[in-house]
């Protein structure tokens, strides 16, 4: 069996994802990822997750490429130019030198 | 050397030939993650062989180093169950729980001594071996689940059994015996103990080893 494990670097902070460890069965993952994943005072917390218990995300389909829709995919910068321009502030402006 | 120091060092010896003993696994354990484990596990006892020397250290005016590695193989005082070398899985598990039960025993009654230094370190070291003893009860655990493992665990047991009472004071025994035969289902060998101050043949190929880079420099080199 594959245990996926999380571990806590700090109280409050989130559980990321370290690794794995494989073994026969809950109680040997336990000691395993303790020994792996703790022994150094690296971890204050460890979720372990039978791999079989997660569920996969791994297709998303953008065949119209709605770039409108992405985080990135709206590019400020040309238009704060254009109103600099406009406004005639563009040479005292931060980054004013930028190209985009 | 005063009755204290004695004792802390017993145990340091018993703790630091247990570690190295265990140490012998890394890199050929029967699987990856064991080997990661075991491995840490056997650091931990060494960690611990050297908290006791350090107190012992402190009452002798020495240092744990020296105590650890400076004496001829006759001065130690380690329990002949951890001088032995068993690299055979069974044997091994058999004697990590063993030595782990005895161990829980003795760091009980010490936990309980008017020494507060004692009484202090045997709690911290009991807090770290009950992490041990869950790794040795899955094991035993694991081994008792067939018909095989029932069979390899028990002959290690009729062999070890013996020097598992040497790790105990006479009044401790009884309390081992009871405990090791309610868990593991089964009447142990009726055997004369192997105790503490026998020296196995095995002792010597370890010390070497074990002193080996220490005895290559000169005196006094810091590391």
């Amino acid at each position: 069996m594959i245990y996926e494990v999380f571990r806590q670097e700090r109280k409050g902070q989130p559980l990321q994802h370290a690794g794995t460890v494989e073994a026969p069965d809950e109680r040997f993952a336990e000691i395993y990822a303790r020994e792996q994943y703790g022994r150094r005072q690296e971890s204050v917390s460890l979720w372990l997750v039978p791999r079989e218990a997660v569920s996969e995300i791994a297709e998303f389909p953008d065949e119209f490429e709605m770039k409108y829709r992405r985080v990135d995919g709206y590019s400020i910068k040309a238009r704060l130019r254009e109103a600099r321009e406009r406004a005639g502030t563009l040479e005292a402006a931060p980054g004013a030198g930028d190209t985009e | 050397m005063s009755e204290r120091t004695d004792l802390l060092i017993a145990i340091a010896d018993d703790e630091l030939f247990l570690g190295w003993r265990n140490s012998e696994w890394t890199g050929i354990a029967p699987f990856l993650e064991e080997d990661v484990a075991f491995s840490s596990i056997a650091q931990n006892e060494i960690g611990h062989a050297r908290a006791l020397y350090e107190l012992a250290a402190a009452e002798l005016g020495t240092t744990a180093d020296e105590l650890a590695f400076d004496r001829t193989p006759d001065e130690y005082r380690c329990a002949p169950l951890v001088q032995l070398r068993r690299l055979e899985w069974a044997r091994t598990i058999a004697r990590h729980w063993l030595y782990e039960t005895a161990d829980e025993i003795r760091l009980a009654a010490l936990k309980a001594s008017d020494d507060p230094d004692i009484a202090g370190i045997a709690a911290k070291m009991d807090r770290e071996e009950a992490y041990h003893r869950m790794h040795a009860e899955m094991w035993v655990d694991r081994l008792l689940s067939t018909e095989e493992g029932r069979a390899r665990l028990d002959e290690a047991l009729d062999e070890l059994w013996p020097y598992a009472l040497g790790v105990l004071d006479d009044e401790l025994r009884p309390e081992l015996r009871r405990r090791a035969e309610e868990r593991l289902g089964r009447e142990l060998p009726d055997a004369e103990p192997v105790s503490r101050g026998a020296h196995e043949a095995e002792l010597a190929g370890l010390w070497e080893e074990m002193t080996m880079v220490r005895r290559s420099a000169p005196a006094g080199t810091q590391w």
